[in-house]
C-alpha cells in the first residue's frame, strides 16, 4: 500500500505526522534538514551544548514540544531526513538523498515546505557579509555564529526586531535597526494586532527591550545602499551613512511554493502575501484531489498557525480517506486560524510593502546574481514589449539561474509591473520547472 | 484586407512573415501564445547541416546562408556561433555510418572532417572515452533560441508585418478566393494567402481543409548546468541518437536526450526518468560534467509525422493555402529558409530550393 507522504519537518509537518499516527497512520515524513524542525525552531548540531532558551528565547517551550513530538515520531514513522524532493510526476515523488536518486509513490500528501525571506536588492547587497534576516538568524541558531561584530539590521516585518534581539543579547554589536516602516503604520495596525496579545506583547517586548539596551532603532528608514569594495563597510539610509562589518535585511516571507507548482496545483493572486499562492479550502485541500497544503509554504502566518494547518490537514486527509475522526477538532482548529490571519492583516499593516521599491531601483542594481541581471536589463526587455515574467525571463535570463527564481522572482516581477505598467498579478508567475534544487551529474539511481 | 496571413509565430511563420513584408506584401501574424514560446524559442539551439537528410539538405545550405546574415536580419547576434558540430560514434560501426554519410554527402561541400580515435583525444580531449570516433562539420553551431525566434517576429513587425501575439485561431473560411479567419479575442482577418506555421498544432488546419496527416506531438527532455569553465569548444551529439550538449559562452551546458511527457496540450515536461538517465550517462560522454549540478529541466511540444520529415509547400486541396510544419524537433536550423520558400511560393509561385520531397500530398493514399 502507498503511503501518506509528508514533505517537510517543520511545525506543519511534524504536527501533521503526530496527528496522522494518533490515527494509527505511519507517514513518510521527508526533509531536506538534517534534524527537522524546519527553519524556526532548527535544532543545533549534534554536540552542540546551547539550552534551549539560549537558542529560541521565549519559544523555547514550544520548540522543545516540537523536537520532542519528532523524536518520539522518528522510530514510528518512516522519518527521511536529508532529502530533498526535487520533483513530483504522476503520483509519485523524485528524491535525492546523500547523491542518491530514489522516489516515493504517495497515497496522499501533505506539502509544508515553509518559506524563505523575502528579498528586495538594495545597491551593495551582493557584497559577502550581507545576509538575509532568515540567514543571519540561522547563523545565530543552528552554528552559533553571529554574520559580524558590528551588525545592521534592515528591511521590515517582525523577524527584524526579533534577529535584532537575538543577535543583542548573543553579545553581537546592532548597530543599528532600519525599518521601512513608519511608527505610524505600527500605530494603525494596533487594533487587529491585539487580537493576539501575547505574540504582540513579545514584538513590543524586543521593541523596548532593543531600545533600553542602547541599539538604536530607526523607524520609515529604507535602506538605500551597502558600501564596500571587498565586502561590507557601512550602510546608507536618507542621508545618514553607518560603519558595520555585516548586514542581514528582508521584507518579510515568501512562500516556498515550487512543489505545490509541479503538483499541479491552482493558484491564485493573494494580495495580503503579494504572491501567487496555492489555491486551498479552510481545512488545506488543494485543487488536486489526494494533496493537502499547510504552513508558511500554503500562505505566510507563522510557526503557531503552521502547527494547526499541519494537525487541521492531516485531519481532512483522514476524514477524505473515511477514517472518523474527532468531530469537534476541525471548527477549533479553524477558528485559531482564523483569529491568526486578522492577527496577519494586522502586521501587514504594520509592516506594508515598501510599493516605492521598484520604482527607486537604479539600473545598475543587480535583482537577480546567479544570472547577474540587472533592473536595467529588466527595463529593457519591458520597454521591448515584453512584460509576462515567463517572457521576460526568455529575453534577459532574470530567475533562470540556480536559484531558479525564488530570490529574485518576485524582486523581479515588481520592476516588471512597475515599468509596464501593469499589476504585479498581471504580470504572472514564473512558471515551476523541475529540479526544485540543483541535481548533480553522475547521482547513483536506486534500481 | 493583408495579402497573407501567418498562422503561428514561430521560427518558420515569423522568417515568412519576415521574407514576405521584405518584399513588400501586407502580412498579418497571429500567434496563439507568444512569438517563439513553444519549440522553436525552447529547443535545444542546435544550428546544424550533419546528420540531415540528403533531401533536407539544399535547404539546410540555404539556412546555412541565412544564419550567416543573422545580424542584418532579425537584429541581433542571437548567440549565433558557428563553432562546428561533432558527431561521436561510440562503435566502430558507428563510426562507419558517419563515413558513409560523410561519403553520401559529398555533393554538398559540408566539409565534414572524420576523426579517429587519436585525432578526436588530440582535438577534444574533453570528450569522454567510450567514444572511438567522430565525424566534425566545422562551419556548423548552435545559437540561443529563446532570443532567435522572438527576434524573427520582432524584425518581421519593424519591416511591416502585424504581429497579433495571445490571439488564438477559432474559425477559418474560404470561400475559393478569400481566407476569413476569427480569432478569440474578436480579431477578424482577411486574405487571399493563409500559410499553416502552427507547428505541432497544425494538423487541424490541414484536416479542415480535407487534407489530414498523421501528426503527432513528442517533448524532448532537455537540462542545463550551472555556469562551469568553457571546455566545448563545438556542439555535440552521438550516432545512433543518446544524449546531445553544448556548451554556451557563460558557460552553462545545455544537455538534450530521451522524450519528456506532455502536460496538457500547450505544455509539457521532461519527465524525471529521462532526466535521470542525463545525469547518470552524460559524464561518460563528458566527463568534465561529473559532480556538476543541473538547475533547470525542460521540454516543449514538437510536431512529428511517421517519417520525421517537415510538411512544407502548397495545400493539395485549397489555392492559396501553404504549409510549414512538423519539423521532428529538427527544425530550427532550417526555419528560415522555409520561411523564404513559403514566401517565394506566395511571390514568385515557386520555391527557389527544391521541396518535393516534403509535400502533403505524400499522405493522400
Amino acid at each position: 500500500m502507498k503511503p501518506v507522504v509528508i514533505v517537510g519537518a517543520g511545525p506543519a509537518g511534524i504536527s501533521a505526522a503526530r496527528t496522522l499516527l494518533d490515527y494509527g497512520i505511519r507517514a513518510c515524513l521527508v526533509d531536506e534538514g538534517l534534524r527537522g524542525g524546519g527553519q524556526i525552531y532548527r535544532r543545533q548540531p549534534e554536540g552542540f551544548q546551547r539550552t534551549a532558551q539560549q537558542l529560541y528565547g521565549f519559544e523555547a517551550g514550544k520548540a522543545q514540544a516540537v523536537h520532542r513530538t519528532l523524536d518520539e515520531l522518528a522510530p514510528l514513522i518512516d522519518y527521511r531526513p536529508r532529502t530533498l524532493v526535487w520533483n513530483a510526476e504522476d503520483q509519485r515523488l523524485d528524491l535525492l538523498t546523500d547523491n542518491r536518486a530514489d522516489s516515493v509513490e504517495y497515497s496522499r500528501l501533505i506539502v509544508a515546505t515553509g518559506a524563505t525571506d523575502r528579498i528586495l536588492p538594495v545597491p551593495g547587497w551582493t557584497l559577502p557579509g550581507v545576509y538575509s534576516l532568515g540567514a543571519a538568524q540561522i547563523a545565530l541558531k543552528y552554528q552559533g555564529c553571529a554574520i559580524g561584530e558590528r551588525v545592521a539590521l534592515c528591511g521590515s516585518g517582525p523577524l527584524l526586531y526579533l534577529v535584532a534581539y537575538q543577535y543583542a543579547k548573543a553579545g553581537a554589536t546592532v548597530v543599528a535597526v532600519l525599518d521601512s516602516a513608519p511608527f505610524s503604520a505600527q500605530c494603525r495596525a494596533l487594533p487587529a494586532l491585539l487580537g493576539q496579545p501575547a505574540t504582540l506583547a513579545k514584538g513590543m517586548y524586543y521593541r523596548a527591550w532593543l531600545t533600553a539596551h542602547g541599539v538604536p532603532v530607526h523607524q520609515g528608514a529604507t535602506l538605500a545602499q551597502i558600501d564596500g569594495v571587498q565586502r561590507v563597510s557601512g550602510i546608507r539610509w536618507g542621508a545618514h551613512t553607518l560603519a558595520c562589518d555585516a548586514v542581514a535585511f528582508a521584507h518579510a516571507l515568501r512562500s516556498e511554493t515550487q512543489l505545490a507548482d509541479l503538483l499541479g496545483c491552482a493558484f491564485a493572486w493573494n494580495p495580503l502575501n503579494r504572491a501567487w499562492l496555492p489555491t486551498r479550502d479552510s481545512a488545506g485541500r488543494s485543487s488536486v484531489n489526494g494533496v493537502y497544503l499547510a504552513g508558511d509554504g500554503a500562505a505566510i502566518m507563522g510557526a503557531d498557525a503552521a502547527q494547526m494547518a499541519g494537525e487541521r490537514a492531516a485531519l481532512a486527509l483522514l476524514e477524505d480517506a473515511g477514517v472518523a475522526t474527532d468531530r469537534h477538532r476541525p471548527a477549533v482548529l479553524e477558528q485559531q486560524l482564523a483569529r491568526i490571519q486578522r492577527f496577519r492583516l494586522g502586521l501587514e499593516t504594520a509592516f506594508p510593502f515598501p510599493e516605492k521599491w521598484a520604482a527607486q531601483a537604479p539600473d545598475n542594481l543587480t535583482v537577480c546574481r546567479c544570472e547577474e541581471v540587472s533592473a536595467g536589463d529588466i527595463r529593457a526587455v519591458v520597454d521591448d514589449g515584453h512584460w509576462e515574467i515567463n517572457r521576460v525571463k526568455a529575453h534577459c535570463r532574470v530567475g533562470m539561474g540556480r536559484c531558479q527564481g525564488r530570490l529574485c522572482g518576485l524582486a523581479a516581477a515588481e520592476i516588471v509591473a512597475e515599468r509596464s505598467g501593469r499589476s504585479v498579478e498581471d504580470v504572472g508567475r514564473l512558471r515551476g520547472q523541475a529540479p526544485i534544487k540543483p541535481l548533480p551529474f553522475g547521482v547513483q539511481v536506486q534500481p | 484586407m493583408s495579402d497573407v496571413i501567418v498562422l503561428g509565430g514561430g521560427i518558420v511563420g515569423a522568417s515568412a512573415a519576415l521574407m514576405l513584408a521584405q518584399k513588400g506584401q501586407r502580412v498579418t501574424l497571429v500567434e496563439r501564445d507568444f512569438c517563439g514560446s513553444h519549440s522553436s524559442g525552447v529547443n535545444y539551439g542546435g544550428v546544424r547541416r550533419q546528420g540531415r537528410p540528403l533531401h533536407q539538405l539544399p535547404l539546410s545550405q540555404r539556412a546555412h546562408q541565412l544564419w550567416g546574415e543573422l545580424p542584418g536580419l532579425i537584429g541581433i547576434d542571437g548567440e549565433y556561433v558557428r563553432c562546428g558540430h561533432l558527431k561521436l560514434a561510440r562503435s566502430a560501426a558507428d563510426f562507419a555510418a558517419l563515413h558513409a554519410y560523410a561519403e553520401r554527402t559529398r555533393e554538398f561541400d559540408l566539409g565534414l572532417q572524420l576523426l579517429d580515435r587519436a585525432e578526436l583525444r588530440a582535438r577534444f580531449p574533453w570528450v569522454g572515452d567510450v567514444a572511438v570516433g567522430a565525424s566534425l562539420c566545422p562551419e556548423d553551431g548552435h545559437a540561443n533560441p529563446r532570443l532567435v525566434s522572438p527576434a524573427f517576429a520582432r524584425a518581421a513587425q519593424c519591416h511591416g508585418a502585424v504581429v497579433h501575439e495571445q490571439a488564438e485561431v477559432v474559425r477559418i473560411k474560404h470561400d475559393g478566393r478569400v481566407f476569413q479567419v476569427h480569432c478569440a479575442n474578436g480579431l477578424h482577418l482577411h486574405a487571399p494567402w493563409l500559410l499553416n506555421c502552427a507547428g505541432a498544432w497544425a494538423g487541424s488546419v490541414a484536416a479542415q481543409f480535407g487534407e489530414p496527416v498523421p501528426i503527432t506531438s513528442a517533448h524532448p527532455a532537455m537540462l542545463v548546468t550551472e555556469p562551469l569553465p568553457v571546455v566545448m569548444d563545438v556542439s555535440t551529439g552521438v550516432e545512433g541518437g543518446g544524449i546531445y550538449a553544448r556548451q554556451v559562452a557563460r558557460g552553462n551546458c545545455i544537455l538534450g536526450g530521451g522524450r519528456g511527457f506532455a502536460l496538457g496540450p500547450r505544455q509539457a515536461r521532461p519527465g524525471q526518468a529521462a532526466v535521470l538517465e542525463i545525469l547518470r550517462n552524460a559524464a561518460e560522454l563528458y566527463p568534465f560534467l561529473q559532480g556538476a549540478q543541473a538547475i533547470r529541466t525542460w521540454s516543449g511540444t514538437e510536431g512529428y509525422l511517421p517519417d520525421h520529415e517537415p510538411v512544407i509547400g502548397p495545400s493539395s486541396t485549397t489555392p492559396g493555402l501553404l504549409h510549414g510544419f512538423g519539423f521532428a524537433g529538427a527544425g530550427f536550423q532550417l526555419g528560415p529558409a522555409v520561411g523564404e520558400a513559403l514566401a517565394e511560393i506566395v511571390c514568385s509561385g515557386a520555391s527557389r530550393q527544391p521541396i518535393e520531397a516534403f509535400s502533403i500530398r505524400r499522405f493522400q493514399a
